[in-house]
């Protein structure tokens, strides 16, 4: 999420040749890290799980069997149409509340406020994944919630009553959101920034408003990024896992035990013993992802420059 | 996925989309022939590589001294502390898991990953999952126990039936640390106050439950919102919903008459308003119910664990007492249900046998711990009258528990067995959330059995209806 403004090009005035190779150099122990880090926990990790998803338990090909046979399992569809339904709320609910927060946190006049609520936005974002999770379950229990008035008003007296199956898609993106949101708010607020402020002067100029500069000029310049974050959300998306995973323990397996897709691959390599199902469920997931991302990169041109 | 956030995040320059992350993908194809080409993969399961013979009935691996790993949930933590105190000379590591509750597959997941790497197994688990046995012996983790481990002297000091859920085929694989048999607690002095009987048959225990209903609304006989909600009832009512016939092999009908009456008694007393939807273990029960329950049938463990705690109803000395679970009229021989009543796994990988076996048989024995300090029912026989003598002797039962959990003891209802799959977590899931929405479970006993198949079969089970 440390996404910073585009890096201008460094200095040019180094024209030694010594310097360039060392600069280069350099350029390669800095990525030799990342490239590291890369191969161990991205290429490798990935290499095997395609490895594990067409193979048998005895490591013998086994075509796409594992495939067709992890479709069959009788939560393999349901687990879809959650996830489905879950990545339309949220990554709806994202680009709209993540642009427009973001188009007002750039429009408050006064610094110290700006700033504030700025950092206000980032605190969920700062706490660990797991941990802002943690916070919903006391939310979402009326016995020991703050906003027990409020769960009571809507109707709803226990833990069971407030997550029960039809009302969990909107609370997982709920609480995706909560904890998600606000780095991305931080994100567009510096992409807002890096719009010169000659073009926003010139629609002012020509008589645009507030409303009409957010819809004419900021929010196509922001296109990139909003695809930028469609792309890494869906991604994000498609893996639901810790929110259904605490809900379930929470409430003793009444709600969100094999919600998700990422929950169906865990049961079969851990439940039912079986990880090339699971591996299976995995590369299906990176390859909607990738696909996902091929469509928006290209929809978006986004790496053409500006 | 982190493959698609780097080949996006790493382009910098402007040129055509697509093919670093397609780039990304036939490094990762190439990478992954590499891997099978090198072979290996992950060795299945088992006892694996260890180069000595067998012994005790499996093949043992080198044995050494040093650090005996305990895994223990919270309620098992004294029990390995006071086995320190016993023993200051055995160096224990003690980790405190979830225990498997309510079927939550830890240690099964924690065993395949740590086959998968080789090392890392804890020698002693205890598990309150009494279906460990079913997956932890063909996954090589369990040591069998009576094939020169442990005495036979010892073993048959266990109550009957209490090591079925260790048991097969003849071998024992792991020792019970409590027995659960379903009982009917009950507020004495309320029940007396009142005028009422304590009910001997279910038809009883429902008309009960209706007057209890019409005469002191807010009173409770009975819950049905826990997990184990089918365990206390369904299991007493002899409802064939886990009927284990063979290693793979299980009969499920939870729509023959054995089930559906206990399922309208249930629906009938839930509508009444004195069955309550809570879970015992909730905040909410503890908030709502306390000095509120007249009868609740439930475990062994229900005096220590709901009723004589302060993390539970609180409930002063002198109140609870205990019956017989009901029975259905012209039923045999009386029967009736179980909830867990944990097990203890020795690690068939154990580098420390001889002090892993020397806690196992002490942790479950008649000792400091299973004598006084158990919250639950021992099952092991010496350890169960001594217990249940200090239960007398603390005074905070009204009357004598013995015989009563004694002669329950022996009447488990055989016809349910322990599979893989986990009858909690299934009800959890299918008959609960329909229960918060106001479904009877009749209605659901249809939902229940293809979700029991369903479950079933995604562990390789053959189920006949």
């Amino acid at each position: 999420m440390n996404l910073a403004a585009p890096v201008r090009p460094a200095g040019t005035r180094a024209t030694r040749a010594l310097r360039r190779v060392r600069a280069v150099r350099a350029g390669h122990v800095f990525v030799a890290g990342y490239v590291m880090l890369l191969a161990a926990f991205g290429i490798v990790p990935t290499a095997y799980g395609i490895y594990f998803a067409f193979t048998n338990s005895a490591n013998y090909f086994a075509g796409l069997s594992n495939f067709t046979a992890a479709a069959r399992d009788f939560r393999y569809l349901p687990a879809v149409g959650h996830v489905a339904l879950y990545l339309l709320i949220w990554l709806v609910a994202l680009v709209l509340f993540v642009t427009g927060l973001a188009l007002v946190l750039h429009q408050l006049p006064a610094r110290r406020t700006g700033r504030l609520v700025r950092f206000l936005y980032y605190i969920p974002g700062a706490l660990a994944g797991a941990a802002s999770v943690m916070v919903w379950l006391f939310m979402l229990d009326p016995t020991v919630s703050p906003a027990a008035p409020f769960l009571r008003l809507l109707g709803y007296g226990t833990f069971g009553q407030v997550i029960e199956p039809g009302h969990l898609a909107i609370l997982f993106a709920m609480i995706a959101f909560w904890t998600g949101a606000g780095g991305w708010i931080v994100v567009m607020y510096g992409a807002l920034n890096n719009i010169p402020l000659d073009v926003i002067e010139a629609a002012r100029i020509d008589g645009a408003g507030g409303w009409q500069t957010a819809r004419r000029i900021q929010i196509p310049m922001l296109r990139k990024w909003i695809a930028y974050m469609v792309i890494l959300a869906f991604a994000a998306g498609t893996q639901l896992f810790v929110e259904p995973q605490l809900i379930s323990e929470a409430s003793l397996g009444v709600a969100g035990r094999d919600y998700s897709l990422n929950q169906l691959s865990y049961d079969f390599a851990f439940q039912n013993n079986n990880v090339n199902y699971a591996a299976a469920i995995s590369v299906e997931l990176l390859v909607v992802s990738l696909v996902v991302a091929a469509v928006f990169v290209t929809r978006s041109r986004f790496f053409d420059a500006d | 996925m982190a493959l698609v956030i780097r080949a996006v995040r790493g382009r910098r320059h402007p040129r055509p989309s697509l093919p670093r992350a397609v780039l990304a993908v036939s490094v990762a194809a190439l990478l992954a022939s590499t891997v099978a080409a090198c072979g290996n993969g992950a060795s299945s399961s088992g006892s694996g590589s260890s180069s000595s013979g067998m012994k005790d009935g499996f093949v043992q691996a080198p044995q050494s001294s040093g650090t005996l790993t305990v895994w223990v949930d919270s309620t098992r933590v004294p029990a390995a502390q006071a086995y320190q105190k016993a023993h200051p000379n055995t160096k224990l590591n003690i980790v405190t898991y979830d225990g498997d509750a309510n079927g939550s597959n830890t240690l099964q997941t924690k065993v395949d990953l740590y086959d998968r790497t080789g090392s890392g197994w804890p020698d002693v688990v205890f598990s309150a999952e009494n279906n460990e046995i079913s997956w932890a012996v063909n996954a090589g983790f369990t040591a069998p126990l009576n094939e020169g481990l442990i005495p036979s002297s010892t073993l048959s000091n266990f109550a009957a039936g209490a090591l079925d859920p260790c048991t097969v085929n003849g071998k024992v694989y792991c020792l019970r640390n409590d027995l659960a048999m379903v009982v009917l607690w009950y507020n004495a002095p309320l029940m007396k106050q009142w005028g009422y009987q304590v009910p001997m048959t279910w038809p009883q225990y429902q008309q009960l439950g209706l007057e209890v209903a019409k005469q002191h609304p807010g009173y409770l006989v009975g819950n049905a919102g826990d997990t184990f909600t089918p365990e206390i009832y369904m299991w007493a009512s002899q409802c064939q919903a886990n009927d284990i016939t063979g290693l793979r092999a299980v009969t499920v009908n939870v729509t023959s008459p054995s089930c559906t009456r206990m399922a309208s008694l249930l629906d009938t007393l839930i509508k009444a308003g004195s069955m309550s939807k809570l879970s015992v273990f909730s905040t909410a029960f503890d908030k709502k119910e306390k000095g509120k329950v007249l009868m609740l049938p439930g475990p062994a463990w229900f005096g220590g664990a709901v009723f004589d705690t302060s993390s539970g109803l609180n409930t002063p000395k002198g109140q609870i007492a205990v019956a017989p679970g009901p029975q259905w009229p012209g039923s045999a021989t009386p029967s009736t249900g179980n909830v867990g009543g944990g097990l203890w796994l020795l690690s068939a990988h154990s580098r420390h046998l001889a002090e892993a076996v020397d806690f196992l048989t002490w942790v479950t024995g008649n000792n400091a711990y299973q004598d006084d300090l158990a919250p639950g029912y021992p099952a092991y026989a010496p350890a169960a009258s001594a217990w249940l003598a200090n239960q007398a002797k603390s005074g905070y039962y009204a009357g004598d528990i013995a015989p009563v959990l004694q002669q329950a003891a022996g009447q488990v209802w055989p016809g349910w067995g322990y599979g893989q799959f986990s009858q909690e977590a299934i009800w959890a899931s299918t008959i609960d959330p329909g229960l918060t929405a106001g479904k009877t479970i009749t209605s659901m006993l249809s939902a229940w059995q293809s979700a029991i198949t369903e479950h079933a079969q995604a562990d390789g089970y053959q189920v006949s209806p």
